[in-house]
Parts: structure tokens; sequence; C-alpha cells
């Protein structure tokens, strides 16, 4: 079955911002937005759900915690004991304030890259991976909202879409296995 | 216009009350005489440190030593050791004053600065929180000139609180003597004052400017005040440091940290922007400030947590290099606060890092009034707790404890911090309403 969307293009990011809050209030549904830069309120405007990746974040500082205190208790207190300031060796505790510096950076270590490589998995992207947004001026100065037309009238719709501030609308016949 | 609560103008005048009553008990119930202080021992001292007194007087640094000679001795004499014990009971009220005083005033004095860093910076999202502000520096002046009675009666050795004020002391001590040049009692007044002089001027010219702006119809007051705020934050900055040595770490005459100014100044403007949120949620629970909205206190309550944890790398710091060289006229400084305060003093690390790192880290609840001001109220006693473990160790040694003394000072400074700061909201409407940010600052939304 082939799915038909509306691609409207704006110029200006407050118009689409407006647009975006007119094309829900007629219960139109908002496929995705394509923009060259963040927009700051768009996520809020279109309703999507907050991201998690601050937990997910939270979580690899854990673990870069964990991994540190293991990695340093291996390395300087069983493996190969070593003289810290004089301080008893055998004694991980005794050397903690030591370790600290590696157990602050190693945490951010974690939660930095895992969290990165956590967003670019999420948003599905990777080396060698076709662009998706479907008109290159997206990546200079318009953006695109892609709302979906399938069993609607599509006249009343582009209508309407132009009324929001669209400077073009356009029918797509998407095919479903692409 | 904000109209002063009598209830609230009530609720500040039975704290200074109740604070007044408890500081002078607090005074009477100091011994004068050897033999009261056996007898205070022998009872059991009441809260546990006698003992140890008795025992551990080998590591302390030189702050605490009235009596050098005869002190750390194998001869330990007994007298001499009661006299010790009696000067350090006798230091206690003076040092809870001293450490609540220093507290409400470094508040208005961080206020100043993050006021003027506001303006310096041209901020957007921060000009409806600027009566909140002036409101706070008020305190400045009364806490400003009661700072400097203490400080006068510290430095000419009339309450005994510093030891290098004390002329016997210093005739038996090389470092001091050294140092006295600087470390002396009209050196440490004089910049006192000058220190003092230049902030409140600032204070009360920036307020002026602020006035104006409020009825003018370009922003010439604005461009004025910015270039003023510009020019005091570097003078702040280096007064600041300097009074950190002279005000606090010279209890510990003895040794010094060359990232002092800043540990005080990290403590300070944390305190200092939680107090600006309570106040303004108090103000807001009021109704008032109905332009102010939760992406302020979210704002406010980020600035908490990082400063927190900009305060935390500072204690951290200035701990482990000392620890890790483990030099010992350096090191002592830790080994009396981890011996004799051990609670107190991992304590504060609890309650100024630990707690509002983990209670304020999500985003969502730096919204949720109700956490703030638990954070926030964690936080300005955490800070107390750290200004005591910067003095008490040198002005009471082992004869420490958390009672009438501390306490009252507390409350008496806080009734008067509450009296003057709602007091001064009062003089002036709560919006800027000139101020060329603020319709910026009214929408500021994150």
């Amino acid at each position: 079955m082939a799915s038909k969307v509306i691609h409207a293009l704006y110029t200006d990011d407050d118009i689409l911002l407006q647009a975006v809050k007119k094309v829900r209030d007629e219960h139109y549904h908002i496929e995705e937005i394509y923009t060259p830069f963040p927009v700051h309120g768009l996520e809020k405007a279109m309703g999507l759900a907050d991201t998690r990746i601050a937990i997910t974040s939270f979580l690899y500082g854990l673990v870069g915690l964990t991994v540190s205190v293991v990695m340093m208790n291996f390395i300087m207190i069983e493996d190969w004991p070593q003289d810290i300031g004089g301080k008893p060796s055998f004694s991980y505790i005794a050397n903690m304030p030591a370790f600290v510096p590696v157990m602050f950076e190693l945490t951010v270590f974690f939660a930095a890259h895992l969290m990165v490589i956590t967003f670019y998995m999420r948003s599905k992207l990777w080396p060698f991976k076709k662009a998706e947004n479907p008109d290159v001026r997206t990546t200079d100065d318009h953006f695109l909202m892609e709302v979906d037309a399938s069993n609607k009238d599509i006249d009343t719709i582009s209508e309407f879409m132009k009324n929001t501030g669209a400077v073009e609308v356009k029918l797509i016949n998407k095919d479903e296995d692409h | 216009m904000y109209t002063l609560p009598n209830k609230l103008k009530l609720f500040a005048i039975i704290f200074m009350v109740v604070g007044a009553i408890g500081i002078v008990s607090g005074f009477l119930a100091t011994p004068s005489t050897t033999a009261e202080v056996k007898e205070m021992l022998s009872e059991g001292h009441g809260d546990g440190h006698g003992e140890e007194a008795a025992t551990t007087e080998s590591h302390e640094v030189v702050g605490d030593t009235h009596d050098t000679e005869g002190h750390g001795e194998e001869v330990h004499d007994d007298e001499a050791h009661l006299t010790h014990v009696m000067h350090q009971m006798q230091n206690r009220p003076w040092s809870s004053l001293y450490i609540a005083s220093f507290l409400f005033f470094m508040i208005s004095l961080g206020v100043l600065a993050f006021y003027a860093i506001q303006i310096a910076s041209q901020a957007g999202w921060s000009p409806v929180l600027f009566r909140v502000m002036e409101g706070i520096t008020a305190y400045l002046i009364p806490g400003g000139i009661i700072m400097l009675i203490l400080l006068g009666l510290s430095s000419f050795n009339i309450n005994h609180l510093f030891v290098w004020a004390d002329p016997e002391v210093v005739a038996h001590d090389k470092l001091i003597q050294g140092k006295s040049g600087w470390l002396n009692g009209w050196g440490v007044m004089i910049r006192a004052i000058i220190f003092l002089g230049g902030w409140i001027a600032y204070r009360q010219y920036s307020l002026k400017l602020s006035r104006k702006q409020d009825d003018a119809t370009d922003g010439k007051w604005f461009k004025k005040s910015f270039k003023v705020s510009a020019g005091f934050l570097v003078f702040f900055i280096y007064t600041e440091s300097v009074m950190s040595w002279d005000w606090l770490m010279s209890f510990d005459p003895h040794w010094f940290s060359t990232l002092y100014g800043w540990y005080v100044f990290a403590g300070m403007i944390v305190c200092a922007i939680t107090t600006i949120a309570l106040v303004t949620m108090v103000l807001k629970a009021q109704g008032y400030l109905e332009f102010v909205n939760d992406s302020h206190i979210h704002d406010l309550a980020k600035f908490m947590f990082g400063f927190s944890i900009f305060w935390t790398y500072l204690w951290f710091s200035q701990f482990m290099l000392i620890w890790y060289a483990n030099i010992p006229e350096e090191v002592t400084y830790f080994v009396t606060r981890i011996e004799d305060f051990k609670l107190p003093f991992f304590g504060m690390v609890v309650m100024n890092f630990v707690f509002p790192i983990l209670v304020l880290m999500n985003s969502d609840y730096k919204r949720v009034n109700w956490f703030v001001v638990m954070a926030g109220v964690v936080i300005l006693l955490g800070h107390w707790l750290d200004l005591f473990v910067m003095v008490m160790p040198a002005t009471v040694g082992t004869s420490w404890y958390i009672g009438i003394p501390e306490i009252s000072s507390i409350l008496f400074f806080f009734g008067l911090f509450v009296y003057v700061v709602f007091t001064a909201l009062t003089k002036a409407p709560l919006l800027a309403k000139g101020n060329p940010f603020i319709k910026e600052s009214k929408k500021f939304h994150y």
C-alpha cells in the first residue's frame, strides 16, 4: 500500500512553530520535520516525548565510576601495590583520594562517549548511511514538514498548509518498501 | 510595591530575641577560672570532647595555643592544660558569633557579586530577579558593620580569637613574626574598612542607577551601571581573596593555601544563589513576583547545582594536594580536622556535595519548589558547617560542640537578615521595569 504525504516547506523557524501548532490543532498527523538547525521548543510543540538520553547518561556514568574503582584497585593495590605519598599500600580506602581524579575522568568519559554512541544508534546514524531528508534545501535554509495525507481530502489539506505560511506544498506518494 | 507582612516581621524579631538570649547565656556559661573548668570537665563535659581533649593534644595547629610554653611537652602541667581548655571555652561563644555573622554577611556579598555579573554580562534571563538581589544586598551594611566590630575585637586581641594578635604568642613565634608586617591589628582593620567601603559604595551606587533606570526612556543609566559593575568585579575578586586571608585563613597563621580565596568565594556564591532562590520563592508564595516563572527557578537551581560542584572541586583540590604531599606543616591543618572534627568535616561534604548533586541532578526536580527549598536549606547549613570547620579548630580546638552558642548565633543573624532584607524589599517596586532586558527576562523560557 502506498501512503500519501504532504511536504510543506517553510523559510522561517517562527512561522514553522506557529504552523506546527495549527496543524496539531486540526488533528493532522505530523510524520517528521526536517530543519537545517535545531529549533528551540520544536519538540515540545510537536508533542514528542521527553528524551531519555539523560537517564542513559547517568547510568553510563555509574558504569564508568565502577570501572575506574575496580581498575584502580587492581592496578594500584592488588596487582602491584604502589607507594602513594607514604600511605599504606595495601588499602584501597586509605589511598582513595589519589584515585578521585581518575574516577571523575572515567565517569565523564563513559557518560560522554556512550551517550554519543547511543544517540547515533537511536537516530539511526552510522557511516555510509544514506541521507533521509527528502529535500536538499533542508540542509540550507528551508524547513520541511511532512504531514500524513492518507484518507484525507488532498485539496483541503494543501490549502490549509498554504495558509499556515508554507512557501511550497507538494503531494508525495510514498512506497512502503523503500 | 511589596509590604512587609506583620507576621514576617514578628517572625524575624522572635528569632532575633531568642538568638540574643542564647548568645548572652552562651557568654555567661563560659568558665572564668580553672577551678570551674575542672568542675565542668569532671561533670562529663556534657559533650564527650573533654576526655579527648585531655589525651590528644599533640597535633594541634598553633591556632589554639594561647599558652605556647609548656604545651605539647612531656611535662604537660595540669594547670596549664586547664588554662588552655578555659581559653578554648571562652573562645567558643565568640567564634560562634563570628561564624554566623560571616555566613550571612557573605551571602549578601555573594549576591552583590552575582548581581554585578548579571549586569556586566548583560544577562537576559535575570532582570526580573534584580529587585530581589538588591533587597538581599541591603544586609551588606548592617552585616558589614557587625563584621567590622567583631573583626576589631579579634584583631586587637580583645576576645583572643586571632593568635597572631596576641603579642605574647608573636614574641615566641618566628613564623608569625615574619608575617606581622601584613597580619597586624591596624593592617587588617584598614584593609577591612577599604574593602567594606568599596563594596557598600558599589552597592549604593548601582542601586541608585537601577532606580533611575525605572523611569528612563533610554538605556543611559543601565550603560553606566554596566561600566561600574565591570569595574566592581575586578575590585571584588582581589578584595574578596584578601578578605578571605585576613578574616578566615589567619585563624591558622602558620598554614596557608593559595586557592583559599577561590574556595571561600565558591561557598559564598552558592549560598548567595540559594538565598536568591529561597527569597524569590517566599515572595512568590506571598503572591508577589507574578512575572517570575519556573524557568527562572530552574536556572537558579542549575546554578546551585553547578556551584556546589565547583565548591567541591576546590575543596578537594585543596585537600588532595596537601594530603598527597604530606608535608608536616601543611598537613597538620587537615590532620586536626579529620581527627578532632571528623563528623562536621566529612558531614559538610555530604551536605554540600552528595545531597545537592543527587537532589538537583534531575532537570524536572529543579522546577519543583519544595525540592529546591530542601536542597537550599541543606546547602546553607552545610556551608555554615564549612565555616565552622574553617574557624573552630583554631579557636576552640577539641572543646567544640554544636550547642546553645552556635545555634543561637545562627538564629540571631537569621532573624536580623530576614528583617533587613524584607524591609529593604518594600523600598522599591519588585520589577525593575526600566531594564532594557526586562521583556526578554519576563518571557524567559527554558
